[in-house]
């Protein structure tokens, strides 16, 4: 049961991108522990500006 | 990957048992003739086709034709930034991908086919999935994927030529214009003279942007919180229509077919010109939620009750063409009717945009690109069992135009009884006072019905009589969400493509690309949805009926979009070397252009009057000439609408055939060019490049890849063996172990 909902949590993060933010930072620190991360709010911005920025390729419009 | 080539006795004693299941169910659903027959059937026959052609077919495509090749990196490898391409796991990939290509289609069209029978809009549903739908999906995808992810127009252009391609991208804004038309047309429809649907629907707008709000200041990123909390005020709002309806509140949300157009289009524009993190994001976000929630609900409640279809196998309407939802005989009309639930062009869409971009393995279009079409089919299945499990009477009492039923309770049920199908003036009262609706007469469009069939199933399991209404309406909510999700995403792609337009008709325009230049932006929205909206608006003032005369244009549009990527597809396998596996995308091609060009030419240039646009103007036009009212119309302005409505309806489905054409007529001098000098072909492909990356193809690992993975040290969402060290990997395997 447990199990079964830490995977639910895990596919749902993973599905609506919430961890992308996480991931981000961790491969940017993987190459250098100091390196500058952008704060959560400038990140999903940006994320979200290429993600919409132009929606003709696959701009998620079906039937 | 090579066949086996001895099959274990254990594995041909299985696919022999779904084989066997399958074949009962077909059987029981084509011969069983007394009484009802059970929806386990249908669900019989489509899992055990859908296994078999999974296991089989797909597979066979995946390693004979296309020979994907694990050795090679996906562009999600290769490029891997972080943001658009990212290698992610097959099972939330699934889900990803399934949620871009499932919309409104496979639940509307499957109950407008109910019509002819529950028989040939199954049959067409799992047998065109299988053979075209599926096989369209996955050959785009992978095509899309040895080309860094490019969409479908920049391959067509590319690999076609510019003619072909332009062609291409012309027939794909004009058929989204008329797919967002009809999408709202089935909206205005279902919300029309509704206050409990129009409230808890407008309900939506605020909603949305609480959320917007929410992800964009006080905390963002997190999607899966704030989605929740935005089902839970969808719920709420669901509830509390019910109380508006029956307060002093209903007339204000009592709105009239017209008035909703007006709204509809004032809010497509303003979603078009607004930011997107303030609207279209939050919606996108709970339109995904609902769709899925809602269909494993559904899922799960039709396994659990399997109720019986009332609906004939097959009604008198597919062999003589009359029916009342949609005229025209069952060939081309089923297949043009059931559309998006079979084969789909928008999917191609989806298949050549963000999928390939996040694809681990090539190996694995096979579960991405062809089992999410199944999946997609088994909506459609959903959709037709819900629209079957209603008494015939109502369906068609929901479903025909007041021209043909007239307007009253006694009329509907007269004429409903004289096709074959009694039912009583009471039974219709009955069935709309049991969701709490004025009238369910000629709520055409497929969501009220699909919404009553779906609700009768619901309550059988959770509420029981009692719940029907917030069932019913909960169904309608659900479907209004993602047509209204479709319509904004809609209208700002149309926005994209014609700012680019006129940007590129001379350089002074150029200032017309910018993304941030609001005269542009409203210019460009403004002519998108005065587009769509024109449409819709002669859809709703069409006396004759909208959704029988615009639902099969966008069937067509929507089956010509399937074979222009079919088309794409066949060029491509012709130009790698595949020429003695043409016949994978040739033989759906060719059935869908001969399905495609027969309606076309019916519904231009068809005699009866009531499937052919043209002989139904020059028909009206004679009767205004001579001073004479015709059936459907009650005055001569009638008469006008209906002559410049079916001249419309004409030359649209006139140029999208012949757009078509054109892109065909290119593609065969590609192919027949290839064929020619095989030595001067040149493919777009990206070079191959050796991956890294160990995953399996499948959902569930086979051994081979579960020991793999366990010598990668990996868990079974794969990953590259070096750089899965570290806390990250480690938490990821373990929860999704």
């Amino acid at each position: 049961m447990r199990r079964a909902a830490a995977w639910l949590r895990w596919y749902v993060t993973e599905l609506t991108g919430e961890n992308a933010y996480a991931r981000h930072v961790a491969r940017v620190r993987e190459a250098d522990a100091t390196a500058p991360v952008p704060s959560r709010r400038a990140f999903e911005r940006e994320r979200l500006e290429r993600r919409y920025g132009d929606p003709r390729n696959g701009g998620g419009v079906c039937c | 990957m090579q066949f086996p080539t001895h099959a274990r006795p254990r594995s041909i004693a299985i696919w022999t048992a779904v084989a066997l299941i399958g074949a009962v169910g077909w059987s029981m659903l084509a011969l069983y003739r007394d009484e009802e027959v059970s929806a386990a059937w249908m669900v019989a026959a489509a899992l055990g086709s859908y296994a078999i052609g999974y296991r089989f077919y797909a597979r066979y495509i995946q390693t004979r034709v296309l020979r994907a090749d694990p050795t090679r990196a996906t562009p999600a490898e290769r490029v891997n930034d972080g943001v658009d391409f990212h290698p992610t796991d097959r099972r939330v990939l699934l889900g990803h991908h399934f949620a871009g290509i499932s919309g409104a289609g496979p639940l509307v069209g499957p109950v407008l086919a109910a019509q002819m029978g529950y028989l040939p809009g199954t049959i067409w549903i799992i047998v065109g999935v299988i053979f075209a739908g599926a096989v369209q999906d996955m050959v785009v995808l992978f095509f899309s994927t040895r080309r860094d992810g490019k969409s479908l127009g920049q391959i067509a252009r590319e690999e076609i030529g510019p003619v072909g391609g332009i062609a291409a991208v012309i027939a794909v804004f004009a058929i989204m214009i008329i797919l967002l038309a009809v999408l709202a047309l089935v909206v205005v429809n279902a919300l029309a003279e509704s206050p409990w649907g129009t409230f808890s629907v407008g309900l939506t707008i605020p909603i949305a942007l609480f959320m917007g709000v929410y992800l964009r200041y006080l905390r963002p990123g997190r999607v899966a919180e704030v989605t929740v909390i935005g089902v839970a005020l969808l719920l709420l709002a669901i509830a509390s229509g019910r109380w508006v309806a029956n307060s002093g509140l209903a007339d204000t949300f009592t709105l009239s077919p017209r008035t909703l157009v007006i709204c509809l289009v004032i809010y497509g524009f303003a979603a078009s010109v607004a930011p997107v993190w303030l609207l279209l994001v939050p919606r996108d976000y709970l339109s995904t939620f609902m769709k899925i929630g809602t269909i494993v609900l559904l899922a799960f409640a039709l396994v659990v009750t399997l109720p019986g279809l009332q609906m004939e196998a097959v009604t008198d309407f597919a062999g003589n063409g009359e029916g009342p939802v949609f005229a025209g005989s069952l060939f081309p009309f089923v297949f043009i009717t059931i559309a998006c639930g079979a084969v789909s062009g928008f999917h191609a869409l989806i298949s050549s945009g963000t999928t390939p971009k996040m694809i681990q393995k090539e190996t694995q279009v096979r579960t991405i690109g062809y089992g999410a079409m199944l999946m997609e089919s088994g909506v459609a299945i959903m959709a037709i069992t819900a629209a079957c499990v209603l008494d015939p009477g109502v369906y068609f009492a929901m479903n025909a135009s007041p021209a043909v039923i007239g307007d009253t309770l006694q009329s509907a049920s007269e004429t409903i009884s004289s096709w074959g199908f009694s039912v009583t003036p009471e039974q219709l009262a009955a069935a709309a006072e049991s969701v709490e609706e004025e009238s369910l007469l000629s709520r055409t469009g497929g969501a009220p019905t699909l919404a009553l069939g779906l609700a009768a199933i619901l309550a059988d399991i959770l509420g029981g009589d009692a719940m029907m209404s917030f069932w019913y309406h909960f169904a309608i909510m659900f479907e209004a969400l993602f047509i209204l999700t479709a319509i904004d995403a809609g209208t700002r792609v149309g926005r994209f493509i014609v700012q680019d337009a006129v940007a590129s008709l001379h350089p002074r325009f150029g200032r017309m690309r910018a993304t941030n230049w609001l005269p542009g932006i409203a210019f460009s929205s403004a002519v998108v949805v005065a587009l769509w909206g024109y449409l819709l608006w002669v859809g709703v003032n069409d006396p004759l009926g909208g959704i029988n005369t615009l639902f099969p244009v966008f069937g067509i549009s929507n089956q010509l979009l399937a074979a222009v990527a079919l088309a794409v597809c066949t060029v491509l396998l012709v130009k790698s070397g595949r020429l003695r596996h043409v016949w994978v995308t040739l033989v759906p091609l060719t059935w869908l252009a001969v399905v495609t060009f027969t309606a076309s030419w019916q519904k231009v240039f068809s005699g009866d009057p009531a499937v052919g646009f043209w002989s139904r103007r020059n028909q009206y036009q004679d009767g205004i000439d001579a001073d004479q009212l015709l059936p459907g119309a009650a005055d001569l302005d009638d008469m006008r609408t209906i002559v410049t409505n079916a001249t419309v309806d004409a030359v649209i489905s006139a140029v999208l055939a012949l757009l078509v054409l054109i892109v065909f007529a290119d593609a065969l001098r590609v192919c027949v060019r290839a064929v020619r000098n095989p030595d001067a072909v040149r493919l777009r492909e990206s070079p191959h490049v050796p991956s890294k990356l160990v995953a399996p193809a499948g959902l569930i690992p086979t051994s081979e890849e579960r020991a793999e993975l366990v010598a990668a040290g990996l868990g079974p969402g794969g990953g590259i063996p070096e750089q899965s060290t570290g806390p990250r990997a480690t938490a990821k395997a373990e929860a999704g172990e």
